[in-house]
């Protein structure tokens, strides 16, 4: 078993108004060495087979297709977590 | 004529716009989004609401569901097809129209009745508003923030497809005050207030007189002109 896990960030040029709130609430606790702060998403899809090359493309035009929407999102990453590490 | 109302998981206004259509002069048709079946309508509105609990992305699951496999057909084929809200947040996702809808600028749901003005009226479902027409039609949505890559919005902004702008203080900060766009075809249309709010006097927005503003009922009625021509 393994975890396909995808990141998801709005794109750069889009304001985040949520990531925004979040820097200014750190800012108000002191946080000072905290800049920008920018919120995505992590999308874990449990595997039940073998992780392959053919299944892995199959994630990562989910991704672009389903999961993100490129118009306002990028996908960051997609990478495979071992089974030993499941559950960690 | 018959127009259908598809009703997701989640849609809260979808009687509001068979009312809509009601008041327009027409049958509404009930459609659900878990069927293939368009029950031969001759136009389609997809509601606002909050589908799916807006998971994912506003629009974007509701954008996958069984029904929209015949929606996207028929909108190809040029039936009139009106997104509100919500609705206009799944034809963006269904790429029915261009660009997406995020979380408002100041990142406020905001409830107001909101000037327009009508950009384009060859579509079909603005032919009866004059070219540059103010009109107010509720507004209420915490995600209508229109966004695009500039080189979409030169495009959209120079093949005309921009069909409302936000008239005094943009309250989503969308880019170029875009409230409302069409296809190129200028079937489908998709904004983000509410005309189906603003079709019966006593229930409407505040104009000349409290609550009677009715200018949302000449979008129903534009849809069914342009389906009998």
């Amino acid at each position: 078993m393994a975890l396909i896990v995808v990141d998801v960030m709005p794109k750069a040029e889009i304001l985040d108004p949520q990531g925004k709130a979040v820097s200014r609430a750190l800012a108000r606790l002191g946080h000072e060495a905290v800049g920008d702060v920018r919120v995505g998403k992590r999308f874990e899809l449990r595997i039940d087979g073998d992780v392959t090359d053919a299944l892995l493309e199959q994630v990562r035009t989910v991704a672009d297709e389903v999961l993100a929407n490129t118009v306002i999102e990028d996908v960051v990453g997609v990478h495979v977590v071992d089974e030993a590490e499941v559950g960690k | 004529m018959k127009v259908g109302v598809i009703t997701f998981p989640g849609t809260l206004d979808d009687r509001d716009a068979q009312r809509a259509v009601r008041l327009a002069g027409h049958e509404p048709v009930a459609l659900w989004h878990g069927e293939h079946d368009l029950h031969g309508v001759d136009a389609l509105v997809l509601p606002g609401g909050f589908s799916y609990g807006d998971y994912l992305r506003c629009g974007a699951i509701a954008a996958l569901s069984p029904i929209m496999t015949e929606v996207v057909d028929a909108a190809n084929r040029g039936m009139p097809v009106l997104g509100i809200c919500n609705g206009f947040q799944m034809l963006a996702e269904a790429h029915l129209l261009p660009g997406g809808l995020v979380r408002n600028e100041t990142g406020l749901f905001v409830r107001r009745d909101q000037r327009l003005r009508v950009e384009r009226t060859d579509t079909a479902w603005t032919n009866r508003f004059d070219e540059g027409q103010e009109i107010v039609i509720p507004l209420k949505n915490g995600e209508g923030r229109f966004v695009a890559t500039p080189e979409e919005v030169e495009r959209l902004e120079g093949e005309g497809l921009v069909a409302f702008r936000y008239l005094g203080e943009n309250p989503n900060g969308s880019i170029d005050d875009i409230a409302g766009l069409s296809n190129a075809a200028g079937n489908v249309v998709g904004l983000m207030p509410h005309p189906e709010h603003a079709v019966e006097l006593g229930f409407g927005p505040t104009t000349t007189r409290m609550k009677a503003g009715l200018d949302g009922l000449e979008i129903f009625k534009s849809a069914l002109e342009a389906v009998a021509a």
